[in-house]
Order: structure tokens, then C-alpha cells, then sequence
């Protein structure tokens, strides 16, 4: 069964929370139910494919026992090789889902959600690495972030000392009445966006775009309308169906973040990867662009710092674009945004010097403008249908 | 380490004498810091005053505006 793909998984994990929102009512955890329908909804998700819950299994047993085996290694020695050999480990299971259909093996391994769990798991072993988690993790509770099932199949992606956080604490039932509200509201706007907006724009003009358009539209134009209409697509079916992982989440008493900060009113582009899938983009911020430029800096192999950001950058969206799928439009998605953000970064350092361009109403919606039409050109390149 | 070492070196890493004036101002909303900037305040950070900051550890939330900077280095020294 697809998570929030139908109304028969609404219904469900409806009836499922009912004890879960009357022992939050009354200010008490359920913790310990939510883990037990944990359990009962990950089997409905993956149930229907053996294949699938075998990797599943395995994949969350491996990633487990190399997290609290880092951290026990940890505790001891901190050996850079080993945290590097620890890092490759936890992303390998990902690139063979990655690499093996090239190699025609497709059915050999892989499931719903593998690349979400590998972020949390690669971000535990860094953070572990920086001498963050220093308790005892007890496994059942680092399965229960690792599969959290609102989250399983497509993020937002979480951080432990965080998740951990609202696990051990039963908000008060007045607290957790405010929780539940909100969590039923992002779950009507889930709704509004996935199964409204998203499927009308689909049904009504997706599937005719960019060349079945009747000869209303010249090909030139069906091209552009496409460009346009997918991408308010993909934010409402995504945004929606983020909405309802934070939404069910909250119910669960997890406050997991946001996704989507109204990404269409962004000044510039690096306001729009604030705002956009912003659980992976912090992601790839924290652990990969800002740790690479650290690295370079205290190493000092590059003297100049504005260079070692731009390779960052270029690492940073390079990651991001494979991780999306090896495909060539992915790539060029990637090294697109890395040359829009660069680009910005030299012009803001310019502007900074010379203040040619204020801040002030005017510049800001241009700022908006132009920002929102080479955004939408990156998805009409991420969509695929220029090569 | 003292509150005026921290502004101090908040100036020349944000260029912009505003962090002085206004030292409860979001570094982040205002565009004085971003990601790069971080990197260069946590450098900086443990060259002046010898503290060290995991990267993973600087919450942006907690670390938005020059008095909380200086609040969470004085816990840390």
C-alpha cells in the first residue's frame, strides 16, 4: 500500500491513532502504542512485496548495527579512516539500489524509502563523529526514528536530538490539544494540494502538455505551458504530501519539519532553498556543503575561500542531482542550480561593494520574478522532457 | 573572550557595523550570515577564543543574533 495514496490509508492509521490521541488528551506518551503501530503500518506499506520486506529488514538491521557500533567505537577512539569507512558503509546499501538497474539487476534489492532512511542513518554516524550522541542509543528506539513511518517513504528527513526530544516528552493535554489541531490542519491542506490541486492540474493540462494541445498552443508554447504547469504540480503533490507526514507526525506527538516554506515567493535563489524541500536541502547544507568547506579551510589546500564555496556548491548540487536518479537530466539539474547559486553568491558580493541594486519593494518582486522563472526552467530540466 | 571581542569579529566576518548597533538583529534573516559565513565565524571562533563548535552543533535558531552568539560561547568556555 502507497503511504497517503488512498483514502483506505487514511481510514486506517485514522483508527490506528484513536488511542494514541486519547492518551495525548490526557497528557500521557504513547510511545510505547505508537511503536507497536509502527510496526502494523510498515507491514501494511511493504507487506505486499516480499522481496521488499526482506531488504527492508536487512537494510535497518545493517544500518543499526553500524550506527551503535560507530558509537561504541566512538566512545573509545575516534580514527578518521574508521569514520570515513563508517560514512561508505551506510550509503553503499543506497548506491547499489542506485547502480545495480544499470547493471540489469533491478529486482535484486531496493524499496520505498531507502534513500530517506540512509540520510538519517549517514547523519547519526557524522553527528556521532562530532561527539554529539554520547548516551546509549537503545535500538528500539533508534528503529523507531530510522522507520518512522509518517516519514518512511519520502521524508522530511529528521535529526535525532531532535526526534529524540519530542519522544521523551509528553506534551501536557491542553499542549497536545494544539498539536493535534495543527496536525489535523496540515493533513486538510495535504488534502487541498495532493488530491485537489495536484490532480486537477495533472488531469487537466499535464497530461496534454507539451504536444497534445488541440493546435490552441504553438509547440514553442506547449513547451512553456508545460514548464510551467509541472512545476506548480510538483509542489502540490509534494508539498501535499508533506503536509500529511507532518500532519499524522504531530498527531504522533513528533513536531517533524517543515518541508515547504512558500518556495514560489522566493527573493533569490538561495532564499528558495530555504523554503524548498527544505529538510533535504539543510540536509545536504550541513553535512555535505559546509563540512566539505570547513574541511578545505582548516586544510588550507585552497587559498582562495570564495573558491572553496564554490566547489561546495558544485558538490553539494552534483550530490543532490544523482541522488535524484544517474539519469542525465538529473545531472544537469544539479549543475544548473549550482551555477544559479554561484552566480547569485558573486552577484550579492558585487552588490555589496558597489549598492547598485537596494533593497527596497521594487527590486524584491523582481527578485521574486526572476527567481521563480529560472526555477522553473531547473524542474522543466528536471521533468525530462528537454533530453 | 569578552561581549565586545565577539562584535568585534562580528563586524569584519558580516562587514557591516549594524551588528553594534542593533546586537539583537537576525544575522541570518538580514543576509549578514549565511552557510559560508558560518564556516568563517566558527574558524574564527576557535582562532580568537579557542573554542571549538562542531558544525552539527550550530543551530541556527540558536545562534541568530550577536547576544545569543555571545551567550552560547561564554557557556562554552
Amino acid at each position: 500500500m502507497t503511504p497517503y495514496g488512498n483514502i483506505v490509508f487514511f481510514i486506517i492509521i485514522g483508527i490506528l491513532l484513536l488511542p494514541t490521541i486519547i492518551l495525548g488528551l490526557r497528557g500521557k506518551s504513547a510511545k510505547g502504542y505508537n511503536i507497536v503501530i509502527s510496526i502494523v503500518v510498515l507491514a501494511l506499506i511493504f507487506g505486499s512485496s516480499l522481496n521488499g520486506s526482506i531488504s527492508l529488514i536487512l537494510f535497518t538491521v545493517f544500518q543499526l548495527l553500524l550506527i551503535i557500533g560507530y558509537q561504541k567505537y566512538r566512545s573509545q577512539k575516534n580514527n578518521t579512516s574508521v569514520f570515513v569507512i563508517a560514512v561508505l558503509l551506510s550509503i553503499l546499501p543506497l548506491v547499489l539500489v542506485k547502480v545495480l538497474p544499470m547493471l540489469g539487476l533491478q529486482n535484486l534489492f531496493g524499496f520505498l524509502g531507502v534513500s530517506y532512511i540512509t540520510f538519517k542513518s549517514v547523519q547519526m554516524i557524522l553527528e556521532t563523529r562530532d561527539g554529539l550522541i554520547k548516551d546509549k542509543i537503545s535500538p528500539v528506539e533508534l528503529a523507531y526514528f530510522l522507520l518512522f513511518f509518517p516519514t518512511v517513504s519520502s521524508g522530511p528527513i529528521d535529526r535525532w536530538r531532535r526526534f529524540y526530544k519530542d519522544m521523551h516528552t509528553a506534551p501536557s493535554g491542553q499542549d497536545y490539544q494544539k498539536l493535534l489541531l495543527s496536525g489535523i490542519n496540515y493533513i486538510f491542506v495535504g488534502f487541498l494540494y495532493k488530491f485537489i490541486l495536484a490532480y486537477l492540474i495533472y488531469n487537466y493540462t499535464l497530461i496534454y502538455l507539451p504536444s497534445q494541445t488541440y493546435n490552441y498552443l504553438t509547440p514553442f508554447q506547449g513547451q512553456i505551458a508545460y514548464m510551467y504547469m509541472y512545476s506548480f504540480y510538483l509542489f502540490f503533490d509534494f508539498a501535499g504530501y508533506s503536509a500529511f507526514a507532518v500532519g499524522v507526525s504531530r498527531i504522533m506527538g513528533v513536531q517533524t519539519p517543515i518541508n515547504f516554506n512558500r518556495p514560489f515567493s522566493s527573493r533569490n535563489i538561495k532564499d528558495f532553498w530555504n523554503r524548498w524541500h527544505m529538510s533535504l536541502s539543510f540536509w545536504f547544507r550541513d553535512y555535505v556543503y559546509m563540512r566539505f568547506v570547513l574541511w578545505m579551510t582548516k586544510k588550507k589546500w585552497i587559498k582562495n575561500k570564495y573558491t572553496v564555496s564554490y566547489i561546495g556548491f558544485f558538490l553539494l548540487f552534483f550530490l543532490m542531482g544523482i541522488w535524484h536518479g544517474l539519469e542525465l537530466h538529473y545531472v544537469v539539474y544539479g549543475l544548473y542550480h549550482a551555477l544559479l547559486i554561484i552566480s547569485f553568491d558573486k552577484f550579492e558580493r558585487w552588490n555589496k561593494k558597489r549598492k547598485l541594486w537596494p533593497k527596497n519593494k521594487w527590486t524584491h518582486a523582481i527578485g521574486v520574478f526572476i527567481t521563480f522563472n529560472a526555477v522553473c526552467f531547473g524542474f522543466y530540466i528536471f521533468s525530462g522532457t528537454l533530453f | 573572550m569578552d561581549k565586545q571581542q565577539v562584535l568585534e569579529m562580528l563586524v569584519e566576518l558580516c562587514e557591516d557595523e549594524i551588528v553594534l548597533e542593533n546586537p539583537d538583529i537576525d544575522l541570518f534573516e538580514e543576509g549578514l550570515l549565511d552557510s559560508f559565513g558560518t564556516i568563517n565565524l566558527l574558524v574564527e571562533i576557535e582562532n580568537r577564543f579557542n573554542i571549538s563548535v562542531p558544525i552539527t552543533d550550530f543551530n541556527r535558531e540558536e545562534w541568530n543574533t550577536p547576544n545569543r552568539i555571545v551567550a552560547e560561547l561564554a557557556e562554552r568556555q
